[in-house]
């Protein structure tokens, strides 16, 4: 606590303060004052010794009510970090030392800084024990931070979980940090903050897709058993951290998990849509039958390479692990033996061309 | 408080595709004439459907960093932003080029939203086109025994694209700066393949009508043109085809100059832009 905020609330007494469990009221020069545990009526002098023995219910009223302005998503954003439901001394006892949430693969760290002040790092989670880390402190500069993943991959969809390591924000204020996370995951805090108010507008897919247009007017054709599918490629957590909220219509579950993400997913992305338009045009062709020849263990093979690269598993998959369908000498060797010109197993794809 | 979104494109391929959304808004940002300053993107996020409700400001002036009006600018983007009660009417551009601004209120926050037609069809465009010839030969004064050939995709799915391409050409012609202007297209006559064709002056001047550098600026354009053979192993600028001095730009939305298209938008639409030294958001910004 300082001495400009203790001048505030003494100011503040006559509108009356109601915050954290400090309350203080004015009545012409009589003071009443309170936190969990203590309460007093006395003069001007009086409330302002009893502020200086309890400086955090001071420093932490200060802190919300006039430093971060108490409403909005932001504060509320803030408020959760630091798991503002407990009483104001054992939060402060936690932020001496830190105290830290997941946010995505985000880790925000909050501690106390001078007169009550918080004070934020944002990390990945998987560096929070990293050293050799690249600092910054321009919430702008996240934007070319995230644009590639650790593969020097663009990553087109914010919130798929190949977000690159290697880098922190020591040292944000509350203003910065919800601006830094807005640029590395757009909108999430929002989204999240009307969740939980009740407010969040979740646009359901057939919804969605009614306002389409140009090329993307046709992805209202999907089947409910196309969009299970399509759901299932694109909105788990294996492939985006978003909690998906919309479904076929409101009546209408989808079955695959919502995944647990902490922030919603309030409608299809344009990502999905993109992916809808091809598999509406995939799922015109229709099935014809083929007969292949194969071992069994070549069968699997070609299952277990399906299977690596829906995962993303190929990069895992050693230069002469022979044992594993997807490794690449295996592939190579499938393919000189049952592909002759390029077709699997000599079978033409279109045999009446 | 007021906010200035700028809406792109975007792409889900190409990385650098929002690249001069993003520069474009750290110029306007510098100048402090905005509390807030966003981008928003149909391919990135945040997305035209989330953009505002990330804005604190009541007032918020969106300008789409677009080449023309039309489908994106019409259509998309209006639907998209929840713009209550949008009418193409409401920018009274019969022409296709004289799109101004519309006050509305999105239906999902509470804010006025003043929207504001593309950049590219703003009448301070064709200065950005000068400027960006300007650039690309390094010569401030470029014009004299010069011609100049403004690109356009062609008609696709939206004919006004050839208008401001038809537009900025005349504006530049009658302004007598360049022995010749004339407006060429990738897909329809006249076509840039024959660019040579076309101009009787030995250095020619080619700005593509761009936002971002991708595929047909990068690839496309310059094999056409004859400047390259194979675009992986670049080309000359100048570079000599057919007895010519080709100068190609690039595309021209990543002249910093285009930052005062987007605020000069925002200021017609009713921007406070009073905090701003003589409307020069740019002014000693290097191009890039
Ligand atoms: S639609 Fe699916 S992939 Fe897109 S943001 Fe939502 S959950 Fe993620």
């Amino acid at each position: 606590m300082n001495a400009p905020q203790l001048d505030a609330l003494v100011a503040s007494a006559s509108q009356g303060v109601e915050f954290d469990g400090l309350s203080v009221a004015a009545d012409s020069e009589e003071y009443r004052v309170e936190i969990p545990g203590e309460r007093l009526e006395t003069d001007e002098a009086g409330l302002r010794a009893f502020a200086e023995e309890n400086p955090w219910y001071v420093s932490n009223w200060y802190y919300w009510t006039r430093t971060v302005g108490s409403e909005g998503a932001r504060y509320a954003f803030l408020r959760w970090i630091e798991d503002a439901g407990r009483p104001v001394g054992e939060r402060y006892e936690a932020l001496s030392t830190g105290v830290s949430r997941t946010w995505g693969q985000l880790r925000v760290s909050a501690t106390i800084g001078e007169d009550g002040k918080r004070r934020y790092a944002l990390g990945h989670v998987d560096d929070a024990e990293s050293a050799s880390l690249d600092t910054y402190s321009d919430p702008l500069a996240a934007r070319e931070l995230v644009k590639l993943d650790d593969r020097g991959r663009y990553r087109p969809l914010s919130t798929a979980p190949t977000l690159p390591t290697g880098w922190e924000y020591p040292n944000l204020d509350g203003e910065d940090l919800v601006r830094t996370v807005d640029f590395i995951y757009p909108a999430t805090v929002e989204n999240w903050h009307r969740e939980r108010e009740g407010e969040l507008d979740v646009t359901h897919f057939r919804e969605a897709a009614e306002r389409q247009s140009g090329i993307y007017e046709i992805v209202s054709q999907l089947s409910v058993e196309e969009l299970e599918a399509a759901a299932e490629t694109c909105c788990v957590d294996s492939q985006c951290l978003k909690r998906r909220q919309w479904d076929e219509d409101e009546e209408t579950d989808l079955d695959v998990p919502r995944g647990d993400g902490e922030f919603p997913c309030r409608e299809p992305c344009s990502l999905f849509v993109t992916a809808a338009r091809k598999f509406v045009t995939l799922g015109r062709e229709e099935m014809r039958s083929y007969e292949f020849e194969l071992t069994p263990t070549e069968k699997e093979q070609i299952e277990e390479i399906i299977d690596a690269v829906a995962e993303g598993r190929t990069d895992e998959i050693r230069e002469a692990d022979l044992n594993e369908g997807a490794n690449r000498y295996r592939a190579r060797y499938l393919r000189a033996r049952r592909m002759p010109d390029g077709e699997l197993s000599g079978t033409s794809t279109y045999p009446e061309d | 408080m007021q906010a200035l979104v700028i809406v792109g494109h975007g792409s889900h391929l190409n990385p650098g595709s929002s690249r001069p959304t993003f520069s474009h808004a750290d110029t306007i940002r510098e100048t402090g004439v905005f509390d807030e300053v966003r981008e928003a993107f149909w391919k990135e996020e945040p997305s035209f459907r989330e953009v505002l409700r990330t804005l604190e400001s009541d007032e918020v002036y969106v300008v789409p960093l677009f080449i023309s009006e039309g489908y994106f600018t019409e259509q998309v983007i209006p639907r998209e932003l929840r713009l209550e009660g949008w009418d193409v009417s409401a920018w009274e551009s019969g022409d296709g080029v004289s799109a101004d601004h519309a006050t509305l209120k999105a239906s999902d926050v509470e804010k006025t939203i003043h929207y504001c037609g593309p950049a590219g069809t703003h009448d301070s465009m064709s200065d950005v086109i000068v400027r960006r010839a300007e650039s690309v030969t390094g010569d401030s004064e470029v014009g004299d025994g010069f011609g100049l050939a403004i690109v356009g995709h062609g008609t696709e799915r939206n004919e006004n694209s050839a208008k401001a391409i038809e537009y900025h050409t005349d504006r530049i012609r009658e302004s007598g700066r360049f022995d010749e202007v004339r407006a060429l297209f990738m897909d329809e006559e006249p076509e840039v393949d024959d660019v040579t064709d076309f101009f009787s002056t030995t250095d020619i001047v080619v700005v593509p009508l761009f936002i971002a550098d991708g595929f047909h600026t990068q690839e496309d354009i310059p094999e056409d043109m004859g400047l390259t053979e194979d675009y992986r192993r670049g080309y000359d600028v100048p570079a000599e085809v057919d007895g010519h001095r080709i100068w190609y730009s690039g595309a021209v939305g990543t002249e910093s100059l285009m930052a005062d298209v987007l605020l000069e938008r925002a200021a017609e639409a009713g921007a406070d832009v009073r905090g701003l030294s003589d409307g020069d958001a740019s002014r000693g910004v290097a191009d890039d």
